[in-house]
């Protein structure tokens, strides 16, 4: 059997990865659900229809500053929000990356013309360096950030230039920037589970939970 | 005045044909074009063509099914008639010569001892060593014992098709035969990969030609495959590209895409991985390439082309299996079983902490009893 990179970059290094990503996030969020919840023996101050809507509700309203922080934390917010809407777009809506999710999971949409995603994918690039700039400047964020912020930042960038490289043919054959570009985003899936980049899970679960334990606090008025 | 004890020159045999100095010199300046050489170069190779006496050349054909000779056949420019009747002597080629059984050996033996040193071996096909060679022979003796023979007084070897450049077919998993490509046998003399299943034929007689008139092994690529013709990706000179820019791709064959001639990408054309020259100089005198007929590019041209999956999955696809096909079944078996076992450690973890949550309220609790009056 002759196997070259790209041969294993898509066939036993993404098994691997793929495994390893569906394990290692139903590890963790099995692991998280099954803790044991403090009792809390107040009494509610809303009825659970009203704690549970509040907890929808602060999903969303928590997902953007309050008025009296915009002009401190909006622009960051505002970068964060960007680049990710720019990943959503590259990754979902680019042709290869169709057929290969739908080669995964067997459905397919439209997408967009390539130039159109690169053009995408080297603003997201852009500001994901910005991303980078701001955590780096801003001695608060600095102070709380360690290896893994760093590293999820780097494996996600990585993904971002090799793929931008794969399609603009860029620095070498493109089978060897195809086959880099997928066996970093084997690393990605591996990383993901056990790095930061499980907030991809429970950023919203974890706004609906501090909404609803907030709604439930208190003395009724 | 000619000197009837040598052998004559090619320009000679070409004046002897009724060809002038100038249809020489333009067949010269044509193939110089089309292997996109520097223009100084037709009118050395005008030159060494015309003192040069016709290169030997022998044609060997081992584990293959004939297609990259029927190719070599097809050449239209140059083509085979105006190679072997003008520029080279094709002393021996077992599918195209007239003699047979003890005759043609004695012609391979005859111009192998006469050229030592200076002929040109072809080879089309791949050199099976399994079961002690018996799988391919011919004249009693083994493809291997015949080829490194053969190679022993070759000035160079051109490793005509995918089998005997990098073992095509024959070399595909499982190898029955234990098959192996040219390059795997021989080891000292040059060797001119012109891959393909087949190759195009104007490649084939192009890099012959090149090599007779100038005496020189062109530049070649990582693969050794001269750059002239395999310097750029199907898909860098596809007329397809344009679509394949714009995100327009044919999702079946039948398709409105596919009508309206979009890239097959998606439909698993190897166009991108493949270096050839198919979207340039075409099939047939310039006729067509396969994906002008509307099919994907199978990527014949590469080193372990059949062993890459399937032919009509996106080279963007996850591909695991034996077949080398992910199916819908597979990633769901592998999702299932990495699921289940991520719900084992999830319930293991979420127990253990529990215990030392448990633990943890116990003490506690022991604390505050202890601090009571």
């Amino acid at each position: 059997m002759n196997v070259d990179l790209l041969s294993f970059a898509r066939g036993p290094a993404l098994k691997f990865a793929l495994g390893i990503f569906c394990a290692g996030v139903v590890w963790r969020i099995l692991a998280f659900c099954l803790l044991r919840i403090r009792r809390d023996f107040n009494r509610p101050r809303n009825s659970m229809l009203k704690y549970l809507w509040t907890g929808v509700f602060a999903t969303a309203s928590r997902s953007w500053p309050h008025p009296e922080f915009i002009k401190r934390t909006g622009a960051g917010e505002a970068l964060g929000y960007s680049y990710h809407m720019g990943l959503f777009v590259v990754i979902l809506l680019f042709g290869p990356h169709i057929a290969f999710l739908g080669s995964l999971f067997g459905i397919t949409w439209p997408g967009l013309p390539s130039s159109v995603i690169t053009a995408i994918a080297v603003v997201t690039a852009t500001l994901f360096l910005g991303v980078l700039f701001r955590r780096v400047t801003t001695p608060v964020i600095r102070m709380l950030s360690n290896f893994d912020d760093y590293f999820s930042w780097f494996i996600t960038m990585l993904v971002m230039l090799t793929g931008l490289a794969a399609s603009a043919h860029l620095g070498a054959r493109y089978e060897t920037l195809l086959a880099i570009h997928i066996l970093s985003v084997d690393v990605l899936l591996v990383w993901f589970p056990f790095g930061k980049l499980m907030h991809a899970f429970y950023i919203f679960p974890s706004r609906a939970i501090n909404g609803a334990i907030l709604a439930r606090k208190g003395a009724a008025t | 005045m000619m000197d009837s004890t040598r052998d004559p020159t090619v320009g000679e045999t070409l004046r002897k044909h009724g060809v002038t100095r100038r249809g020489f010199v333009k067949f010269c300046t044509a193939t110089v074009t089309a292997m996109a050489l520097p223009p100084w170069m037709g009118a050395a190779m005008a030159e060494q063509l015309r003192n040069s006496p016709r290169p030997s050349v022998i044609y060997l054909s081992f584990q293959e099914c004939t297609g990259c000779f029927e190719s070599f056949t097809c050449s239209f420019s140059p083509t085979i008639e105006n190679l072997m009747f003008n520029v080279i002597s094709l002393d021996y080629d077992d599918t195209l010569m007239a003699a047979a059984g003890d005759a043609a050996e004695s012609a391979l033996a005859t111009a192998m001892k006469t050229n030592f040193g200076k002929y040109v071996l072809i080879v089309d096909g791949s050199i099976p060593t399994g079961a002690s060679g018996a799988c391919c022979t011919a004249a009693g003796r083994s493809a291997e014992d015949i080829l490194r023979e053969a190679a022993k007084g070759a000035r160079v070897i051109l490793a005509v098709g995918t089998c005997s450049s990098f073992g095509g077919i024959p070399f595909a998993d499982p190898n029955p035969t234990n098959a192996w490509p040219v390059s795997a046998i021989v080891g000292d003399t040059p060797i001119i990969n012109v891959s393909g299943c087949p190759p195009i034929p104007e490649v084939i007689t192009g890099t012959l030609l090149q090599y007779v008139t100038t005496g020189e092994i062109p530049d070649l690529d990582e693969h050794r495959r001269p750059k002239a013709f395999f310097g750029n990706t199907i898909h860098d000179r596809c007329y397809r590209r344009p679509f394949y820019d714009a995100g327009k791709f044919a999702k079946t064959f039948d398709d409105e895409g596919a009508r309206n001639g979009w890239c097959l990408y998606e439909l698993g054309c190897k166009g991108p991985t493949t270096y050839n020259a198919c979207a340039t100089l075409k099939w047939n005198g310039g006729t067509s390439f396969p994906i002008e007929s509307g099919h994907g590019c199978l990527g014949c041209s590469e080193p372990g082309f059949w062993d890459k999956g399937s032919f009509y999955e996106a080279q963007s696809t996850a591909k695991w299996g034996r077949a080398g096909e992910t199916s819908g079944k597979q990633v769901l078996e592998l999702v299932g079983a990495t699921v289940a076992l991520g719900g084992v450690l999830g319930v293991g973890s979420a127990g253990i902490s529990r215990l030392h949550q448990t633990h943890l309220e116990k003490d506690r609790n022991e604390d505050v009893t202890k601090d009571e009056p």
